[in-house]
């Protein structure tokens, strides 16, 4: 049965230009593989997301988007991964590269620094100096990241002081204040309260209009309620792609991937 | 219902036999820490005074002062850890957060380790030969710090390492997915969150050699000077050597002072030990994870 609420929703992202194409990537640990063939595009203004099981790669994927190979030598990725068209593996600045990209991971890294400077860093890392500016940018952030009622009288307490919901949001806000072109959830809601995570998946709804998302989640019924399209992992595979409502309403080929979403395994 | 068994009893019983055991065996180690301080401020304390701090020694060294030797044991302790800090605070940094895991790298801090072993008598004749022959520094602080620094480097960077590993990775992979470089993330993050364990280890570590002797008496330590060093190529008297000259090299020494002099030597390492944990813990108040 189709939702008709849903199906009002629904609008075909796949028109908008590609953001991230992914070609024939794999991932390898040593002589591990994480990740194996894994080919789809990524549109402009979408909420891609990913589901599947703990082990499919999920992770492994959004470190390959954003050259965190290059940290660990183990870490070998092969295929193609263009962003905005640009090969990432023949980008020359990896740090632009990353500052177009935000990540959230999945427990709240609230780093050891002030509500106010955790939020500037990332400003502050490319030379903004200028107090007046970084006071917006903060503001701005924290407003976008549905934080700032609760922090606004006190920007100057430790991040890491503020509680798992509020670190997520700060977090939130640390990855808008790079100005992201792509920002890319893994597992935000594993360490968060239901209530917070409702407000999250509220401002994801709103940051569509201005980025591209790639949602990695644990809950199946997370990414129908936010994606558009979404992807299956298993076992360092993609099982399928497509759009979200077609997986959920058994529109797909592989059987494995109805077992997942009616929660038969995982 | 609650009446003890056999085995209750037994239990208990065999409970207070380890605690009573457990007990002495710390009794006994505190003991000599007791008896040592005890018999220093017994026989030492009074010949400390004001002239015994501050002039300098006369008629033979067995009257007036020890002052050359005390401001020499802080100079060569201050030049040491002008030498020692920046250089293992720079090697730690570069091997925990830059060099990568390797056969080599492993051997380098096998390697390390190792050298934080080697008698203090080594140490002295490798500064011997490198500092004042080869160098040309000649007998001078100079040379004695460089020696000391070189024998407390394995601790400083071990010391140092230590702390920045107790720093989360997470808090390096967060800066790094943000387009930080690795130098902006030991910059912003690593190192402020890592600066109490450094000093307090380094502070914890060098005031140790203050009571060191062999390293420093080839290298520029002397018996006596009539005058005080002008800069770190002259010679010093310093209180290790001192207390060995004093203690068995003067005869009709007066008994009290020897012990007045380890007892200085001794407030001074306890004195820095004291700052050490005094900012440890204010600065472990202000923790922020
Ligand atoms: N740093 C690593 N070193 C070696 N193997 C890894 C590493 N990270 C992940 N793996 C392996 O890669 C596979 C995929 O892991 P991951 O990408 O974390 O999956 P997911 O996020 O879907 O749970 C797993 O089998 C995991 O053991
Ligand atoms: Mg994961």
């Amino acid at each position: 049965m189709v939702n008709p609420e849903m199906q009002f929703e629904v609008q075909d992202t796949t028109q908008n230009p590609v953001k991230l194409g992914v070609e024939n990537l794999s991932i390898k640990y040593g002589s591990e593989t994480a990740l194996e063939g894994v080919s789809f595009n990524i549109h402009e203004h979408e909420i891609f997301g990913i589901i599947g099981p703990a082990n499919a790669g999920k992770t492994s994927f959004l470190k390959a988007i954003n050259r965190m190979d290059m940290f660990n030598p183990e870490m070998q990725v092969n295929g193609k991964l263009e962003f905005s068209g640009h090969d990432i593996s023949k980008v020359r600045n990896v740090y632009g590269l990353r500052r177009r990209i935000g990540v959230v991971f999945p427990l709240p890294v609230g780093l050891p620094l002030s509500v106010y400077d955790n939020v500037a860093l990332a400003p502050r890392l490319v030379g903004e100096k200028d107090k007046a500016e970084l006071n917006v940018i903060v503001e701005r952030c924290l407003r976008r990241a549905a934080l700032w009622d609760e922090v606004k009288d006190r920007l100057d307490s430790l991040g890491s002081m503020l509680s798992g919901g509020q670190q997520q949001r700060l977090t939130i806000a640390r990855a808008l204040s790079q100005d992201p072109e792509l920002l890319m959830l893994d597992e935000f809601s594993i360490a968060v309260d239901p209530v917070t995570t409702m407000r999250i998946e509220d401002v994801l709804k709103e940051l569509k209009s201005e980025m591209t998302i790639i949602l990695v989640t644990n809950l199946v019924q997370q990414a129908r309620r936010l994606a558009d399209r979404t992807a299956f992992f298993l076992d360092g595979k993609c099982l399928d792609v497509g759009i979200t409502e077609d997986l959920f309403t058994g529109d797909v080929s592989n059987q494995r991937t109805r077992d997942y979403v009616e929660g038969r395994f995982g | 219902m609650f009446e003890a068994t056999r085995i209750n009893h037994k239990n208990l019983s065999r409970q207070n036999m380890f605690r009573l055991l457990l007990g002495g065996m710390t009794a006994l180690l505190i003991l000599p820490v007791i008896l040592v301080l005890g018999t220093l401020i017994y026989k030492g304390a009074p010949v400390i005074s004001f002239e015994f701090l501050f002039a300098n020694p006369t008629n033979g060294m067995t009257a007036g002062g020890i002052f050359p030797a005390l401001l020499g044991t802080i100079l060569l302790v201050i030049v040491a850890l002008l030498a020692s800090v920046p250089l293992g605070v720079a090697a730690a940094i570069y091997l925990s957060e830059y060099a990568p895991d390797n056969w080599f790298t492993r051997a380098i801090n096998i390697a390390i380790i190792n050298l934080a072993g080697v008698p203090s008598i080594v140490h002295a004749l490798f500064g011997l030969g490198a500092f004042v022959i080869f160098f040309r520094f000649g007998t001078s602080i100079l040379a004695a710090s460089l020696t000391l620094a070189i024998m407390t480097l394995p601790v400083v960077i071990v010391a140092t390492r230590e702390s920045l590993q107790a720093v989360p990775m997470a808090f390096r992979e967060a800066c790094w997915n943000m387009g930080a470089t690795r130098w902006q993330t030991i910059r912003r993050i690593v190192l402020p969150n890592a600066v109490t364990g450094i000093l307090t280890g380094v502070i914890l570590e060098v005031s140790r050699t203050a009571g060191e002797t062999a390293p420093i008496m080839f290298t520029g330590a002397v018996f006596f000077l009539p005058f005080l060093p002008q800069g770190v190529f002259d010679q010093t008297m310093a209180l290790s050597l001192h207390l060995f000259v004093v203690s068995t090299q003067v005869p009709e020494m007066p008994e009290a002072v020897p012990y007045g002099v380890a007892l200085v030597l001794i407030a001074l390492v306890l004195l820095m030990n004291s700052v050490s944990i005094a900012l440890r813990m204010y600065l472990r108040g202000k923790k922020k994870w």
